[in-house]
């Protein structure tokens, strides 16, 4: 009986492996973020699975770069639960993560690295994000469009399952607005699922959306 | 709520940290010179400022340069994450999954390989320079070899926990400070037994036995003390 039970257990809980793999990325249930005791935003719950998009929007200061921190484990949450069965996940926010003293190629070959599960090609990755006339230049050469689209470039060489994108739109021309959908639309495709905080000026209507219409705590 | 990167390998990330952080330390020169570069200034100062009396020289040699290689040290410290935690290569690094311990573990060493190795190097020409004993050139050397890694991995916890705030060197000089006076005190004391031909070794232990123990726990402390301030 003992070993039935077990092997119950075990099947289980193998059984909620796969499901979590196969299907979801993430779920927050009632996460909560206090600044100096007094809520960022109100409670926050969704579950996000594989190939959906999770567009957060809201008024400047509701918390959406606060809650993008959060789900990327770089803040915790005062209340509530994150899961995040996705294998692994990338995350570009307002500060890019670009060495100013190293070139396109040097930044992203450190960051292909240091992550170490990427079997993709640095410079098919610039190609792709338009960055091959300036591959060679250092970061402090680069226009600020320039510098997201090399940020991009890191999704792409993360190979993650989940993205994690504060403002993704910001800075960029119309081509490369253009460009943060293509790759958007890539890797729901490919089974991948995201989470993009916007403030709605562009809003992709592409994808299997779920809209969160985040709410600052201290307006509610 | 942790996200471990599939096959990755610590020591693959390990060495690329350790190799970009070096290539920018030689990138930005005027960083890498100024360290080296205030202790020769504040070396040279001693002799001009307390005339050239050579037994008076050889006598506080030990403690000038071991304070000017703190100096020197302090003063490099707050590169050691600041631009990381400036322009979000640190959060990349919480998200990445590797543990921020092993993070920190490489900048302190590219830390020392930029500050401190230099220090050592230049100990024999400041030795000759300040009329070191005979026969403690070999010392300094040695504890020099023990006590700038220390400086180091004790300097990052100072440094994770101001990084975030606006002043945070001149709050961070205050906070090492006290706890560098010990490695102080016993190189300079290990420097001094042997030029009056006393047994140092014990002192060397000591250094030995803060080194070991500094290499434990700071690194840990480091990642905490960065936690904290990324929150």
């Amino acid at each position: 009986m003992r070993s039935w039970t077990w092997q119950h257990s075990f099947r289980s809980m193998a059984l909620q492996f796969a499901r979590s793999i196969s299907k979801g990325m993430l779920s927050a249930s009632k996460v909560n973020f206090e600044r100096y005791f007094e809520p960022v935003f109100q409670p926050v719950s969704f579950e996000l699975e594989a190939g959906q998009l999770l567009l957060v929007t809201g008024a400047n200061g509701c918390g959406k770069t606060t809650l993008i921190r959060v789900l990327a484990g770089i803040l915790h949450p005062t209340s509530g639960r994150i899961d995040i069965p996705a294998r692994n996940m990338a995350y570009v926010g307002h500060y890019l993560a670009l060495k100013d003293d190293l070139s396109v190629v040097e930044n992203l070959r450190f960051m292909r690295d240091f992550i170490g599960t990427s079997q993709r090609d640095v410079e098919s990755v610039i190609r792709e994000v338009g960055l091959d006339r300036v591959k060679h230049n250092q970061a402090r050469h680069l226009s600020a469009g320039q510098r997201k689209r090399c940020a991009l470039a890191r999704l792409l060489l993360s190979e993650a399952d989940l993205w994690l994108l504060d403002e993704p739109y910001s800075n960029l021309d119309t081509e490369g607005v253009g460009l943060v959908d293509r790759l958007l639309l890539g890797h729901l495709e490919a089974g991948g699922s995201a989470v993009v905080a916007t403030h709605g000026i562009h809003r992709p209507d592409w994808a299997d959306t779920i809209d969160y219409v985040l709410v600052s705590g201290a307006a509610a | 709520m942790s996200v471990q990167p599939a096959n990755a390998s610590l020591s693959g990330a390990f060495f690329a940290l350790v190799r970009r952080d070096l290539l920018l330390a030689f990138r930005r020169r005027t960083e890498l010179l100024f360290p080296v570069i205030f202790l020769l200034v504040v070396v040279s100062l001693f002799p001009l400022g307390i005339g050239p009396s050579m037994e008076l020289l050889a006598r506080i040699s030990p403690g000038v340069i071991w304070i000017a290689a703190l100096l020197a040290t302090v003063i490099s410290l707050d590169a050691l994450f600041r631009s990381d935690f400036e322009d979000g290569t640190l959060e990349q690094f919480v998200i990445s999954g590797h543990p921020l311990t092993l993070i920190a573990l490489a900048k302190i060493l590219t830390h020392w390989l930029v500050a401190g190795l230099p220090i050592v190097l230049l100990s024999p020409l400041l030795a000759v320079w300040m009329n070191l004993p005979d026969g403690t050139m070999g010392v300094m050397v040695v504890t020099l070899v023990l006590g700038t890694p220390i400086l180091s991995l004790i300097g990052s916890i100072g440094v994770g926990l101001t990084i975030s705030l606006k002043r945070g060197g001149q709050l961070l000089s205050l906070l090492v400070f006290p706890l560098y006076v010990p490695i102080l005190i016993i190189a300079t004391a290990a420097v001094m037994a042997a030029a009056d031909s006393l047994p140092y070794t014990q002192f060397l232990g000591l250094l030995v036995a803060g080194l070991v123990t500094s290499l434990t726990l700071a690194p840990f402390a480091a990642a905490a003390a960065l936690k904290i301030s990324l929150s």
